[in-house]
């Protein structure tokens, strides 16, 4: 039994370590912060650490299967804009129409209200998750290196979401943007639950901020389940040996599509979260690179091997928040901000370098190439 | 064409499969049956077919033409998974294990057990537990990765793997080849039941002793043709050498010269490292080729390994001409004129997608450069050279070095290394794998390599071709060398006897060979 923990924390030393450099870094935040350990300081830290957290999750599946995926950012800035439109509650619906060189196509009035809000909600997410289908399908069927597949699909979605809103614009219900980016006390005052959130037995838990919950949530639904039925079983098979993965009757093809529809399922819930808590949809292209670089660096952090095979979507959800709360750090030192990208390459480099120790020990320096 | 009378009706039947690769016949027009209850050992060279037999049989590749029935029925498999699905289940050379997955993982990976649709880690943990106990190696923790096992785990694993998929036809390919001795006793137990249960099994293997040991019938392939099928002690094993390979062996080997006390090039002792050397002594004079003999993993390649700089925290001492060396890399070693053919060449040997012509110079550039610029003259000229030397078989020295049959691939290796003008060779297991015909053309070069003033410390795993080529063979044991034989003690009793560590006072008798 003891065995048996000492093999799994030896299996697990990078996410372990991420985990523990998080906490690390935000204990040492919160107390040099004069709010530190209050609701509104997390609540805060949640809104910024959530759609990072989730395209690292979203980077990590393709990952595990020896593929980058360089499209996330491009899907999360496009589901962002089609919630601008989609997401605005107005009482009487949105009327919606394309317009394609000067030309107007009416395509009738979006739902509001709660049910529009909802349908709204599934038709972002259903977006993403379509765009990372097409991502998988290309790599699958065209034959194409995933870096290079999304590259170019990324570049697609861009386009898309430039098209959609080529200034930044629209609007997101209120209600929805208040409920969801602040505490659960809020969320139940907005939507009118557990007496407005006052009830006795609710206020134990009413300081947790939404974000939070959401990505426990999404975690657990949908991340858990996945990495133990047999598809996902696969994509981890697939990204350590492809051949044996073959040899051995796994699904391969479906597994990978699978990664990448479900990497654009995630990146769908960042875009729609960003979407949210800005009120806005942007096509910001340098916004959507940089998280896109900074969802594989997260992956790293937080313990998967980029070569594919080893590794949680959990441990990046972790890398995230260590990259996140470096950036906290400048605000309350008061440091030039625009040292950030020099301390955030360091602990990257560092992260990655303890990941690496194991090479001091290895006796046989041919398995270092194996 | 069958000797062999049928007992009962047979389980798995072929009848004129063919195929061919790229216009290059690997099958022609062969039948084949297999029984219940049966051992059916398949036998033949490298090239003979066995592979493309087995792969059409297990589903991994579909015959050009042919008929398979399997109980009675007309199957054809399009994937491993279809094959699997019917009872057939195949136990490949090349590990099918996902190295990153855990035991349990990679032995349930195709059906593994389910509780509300998604994996029950539990149950396939007891799963894993079961089946790696029915072979008798409940040592190997079901949490472990596959990576972190030694190779004979790995394949261990890969035979519970396999077992798990209650197989109805088991095709074993040279399956217990990185095996220990103790864990291929457990796997013949297991062999022994599976027969027992009426289950038919195929078996590929090189060992001639494993073969009498285990088949209650062989078939010979040869060319791509069945070319006989006979039961247990029907054929002596010079019989069936003689069916594998058409014509006498006793050529094989060029003679060994005889020569005075050589001057020694390698001269170790007490070499150490970790747990697999231990006091190593050894001396390989000029002109001379040492055998390394032995059973497998004895330390045999970690010597290799350690001499070549391969391996960190080496103690003891090394001289090549006189000279000590300490290298701590391959590039050092080969600066002091050491080479060394490695264990696999299709990744420690040759760049695959690279050109024949660059993988030939890739060990010797410095050579053939002026300055920083490699001599493209030059170049062409020291290619051509190695090419007809070795008498490789090729299209155009541009031709991806993966096109080469592996025989050929292994002369490409040997001729990088030959362009570095080495004192010293270290060859690890060069034949394996390779046609008759290709190994006593290395044999042949060994001698003249030998002849021309080079030392040579040879590995095999085949004590023929040791008492064949080797003017002397040190045997090793647990990383020590227990015996050193030359001249007439040069016999595979005593190098049997010696592997085992047995007293070997007693074995000398003629007569005792084949153990």
């Amino acid at each position: 039994m003891l065995d048996d923990i000492a093999i799994r924390l030896r299996q697990n030393v990078g996410i372990v370590t991420a985990v523990l450099l998080f906490f690390i870094l935000y204990l040492l935040y919160n107390f040099a912060h004069p709010k530190g350990f209050s609701s509104a300081v997390l609540v805060q830290n949640g809104d910024e650490i959530f759609a990072l957290a989730m395209l690292a999750m979203a980077q990590t599946v393709p990952v595990l299967a020896s593929g980058l995926d360089l499209s996330v950012g491009a899907v999360m800035t496009m589901v962002g804009c089609f919630a601008s439109y989609l997401l605005t509650g107005a009482a009487g619906g949105t009327p919606l129409h394309l317009d394609i060189f000067g030309l107007q196509f009416g395509l009738g009035t979006f739902p509001g209200g709660v049910g529009g809000i909802l349908l709204g909600t599934v038709i972002c997410l259903a977006t993403g998750a379509l765009a990372g289908f097409i991502n998988g399908c290309v790599v699958v069927y065209g034959r194409i290196q995933p870096i290079i597949a999304t590259l170019a699909t990324g570049a697609v979605y861009i386009g898309i979401a430039l098209f959609l809103r080529p200034t930044p614009g629209g609007k997101i219900d209120e209600d929805l943007n208040w409920a969801l980016t602040n505490s659960l006390g809020d969320f139940a005052a907005t939507v009118h639950i557990f007496d407005d959130g006052a009830a006795g037995w609710f206020a134990p838990v009413a300081w947790i901020p939404v974000p939070f919950v959401l990505l426990i949530l999404v975690a657990l639904l949908v991340w858990v389940p996945f990495r133990r039925s047999v598809l996902g079983r696969a994509v981890y098979a697939v990204g350590s040996a492809e051949g044996a993965a073959y040899m051995s009757g796994l699904p391969i093809e479906r597994a990978k599509i699978a990664a990448f529809t479900l990497a654009g399922f995630f990146a769908g819930c960042g875009g729609l979260f960003l979407a949210i808590q800005t009120s806005s949809g942007n096509a910001d292209i340098p916004q959507a690179g940089a998280y896109t670089l900074n969802s594989i660096a997260s992956v790293v952090i937080g313990g998967t091997s980029l070569l594919g095979g080893t590794g949680s979507a959990i441990g990046s959800i972790f890398g995230a928040m260590v990259l996140r709360v470096i950036s906290f750090f400048f605000r309350i030192f008061d440091i030039a901000p625009l040292l950030q990208p020099l301390f955030e390459g360091l602990i990257l480099l560092a992260a990655v370098s303890i990941g690496a120790l194991g090479v001091l020990r290895v006796k046989n320096t041919l398995e270092l190439f194996r | 064409m069958s000797d062999a009378v049928l007992t009962q009706p047979a389980f798995l039947t072929l009848s004129g499969i063919s195929k061919r690769y790229a216009g290059v016949r690997a099958l022609e027009g062969v039948d084949f049956a297999c029984e219940r209850g049966k051992i059916h050992a398949v036998l033949g060279e490298n090239g003979a077919g066995k592979s493309t037999l087995i792969k059409i049989i297990s589903g991994v590749v579909q015959p050009d033409s042919g008929s398979m029935r399997l109980a009675g029925r007309d199957v054809s498999f399009a994937t491993p998974s279809a094959a699997n699905a019917a009872g057939v289940v195949c136990i490949f050379q090349e590990l099918s294990l996902m190295p990153d997955l855990s035991v349990a993982d990679n032995i349930s990976i195709a059906s593994p057990p389910r509780r509300f649709g998604l994996i029950d880690a539990r149950a396939q943990r007891r799963r894993a537990e079961q089946l790696l106990a029915e072979i008798g190696c409940e040592d190997v923790n079901p949490l472990m990765r596959v990576r972190d096992l030694p190779l004979s785990r790995r394949q261990v694993v890969e035979i519970a793997k396999a077992l798990g998929k209650k197989p109805q036809l088991l095709i074993l390919d040279e399956a217990t080849s990185a095996l220990t001795s103790a864990d291929v006793e457990k796997v013949y137990a297991m062999l022994a039941r599976l027969k027992a249960e009426g289950v038919a099994i195929l078996y590929i293997s090189h060992r001639m002793h494993e073969v009498e040991a285990l088949a209650d019938r062989a078939s010979v392939f040869r060319n791509g043709r069945h070319i006989e099928t006979f039961d247990k002690g029907k054929r002596s094993t010079a019989d069936i050498v003689q069916l594998m390979i058409g014509r006498d062996i006793a050529t094989q080997y060029p003679p060994k010269p005889a020569r005075a006390t050589p001057k020694p090039v390698l001269d170790i002792e007490n070499l150490s490292w970790d747990r697999h050397l231990d006091r190593i002594s050894l001396r390989v004079g000029a002109g001379e080729i040492v055998g390394l003999g032995g059973l497998d993993g004895q330390g045999q390649k970690s010597l290799l390994l350690a001499l070549f700089g391969v391996l960190r925290g080496v103690t003891g001492r090394v001289t090549v001409e006189g000279r000590e060396v300490r290298p701590a890399s391959p590039a050092a070693a080969k600066s002091v004129g050491i080479a060394l053919v490695p264990e696999d060449r299709k990744t420690e040997g040759l760049m695959l997608p690279m050109s024949i012509a660059d993988n030939l110079v890739i060990a010797s550039l410095g050579a053939i450069s002026t300055g920083p610029l490699v001599d493209r003259a030059r170049e062409n000229e020291v290619i051509k050279r190695a090419i007809a030397r070795l008498q490789i078989k090729i299209g155009a020295p541009g031709d991806a070095v993966s096109t080469l049959s592996g025989g050929n691939q292994q002369k490409v290796v040997l001729a990088k290394w030959l362009m570095t003008d080495p004192k010293l060779i270290l060859l690890n297991d060069p034949t394996r794998g390779i046609d008759v015909g290709t190994k006593q053309e290395l044999y042949r070069l060994m001698r003249e390599l030998a002849d021309q003033g080079a030392a040579i410390l040879f590995y095999s795993t085949d004590y023929d071709e040791l008492i064949g080529c080797c003017d002397r063979v040190a045997i090793m044991y647990d990383g020590r060398i227990v015996r050193e034989l030359e001249g007439d003690a040069l016999t595979e009793t005593n190098i049997i006897a010696s592997a085992l560590n047995i007293d070997a006072a007693t074995q000398d008798a003629p007569g005792a060979a084949h153990a």
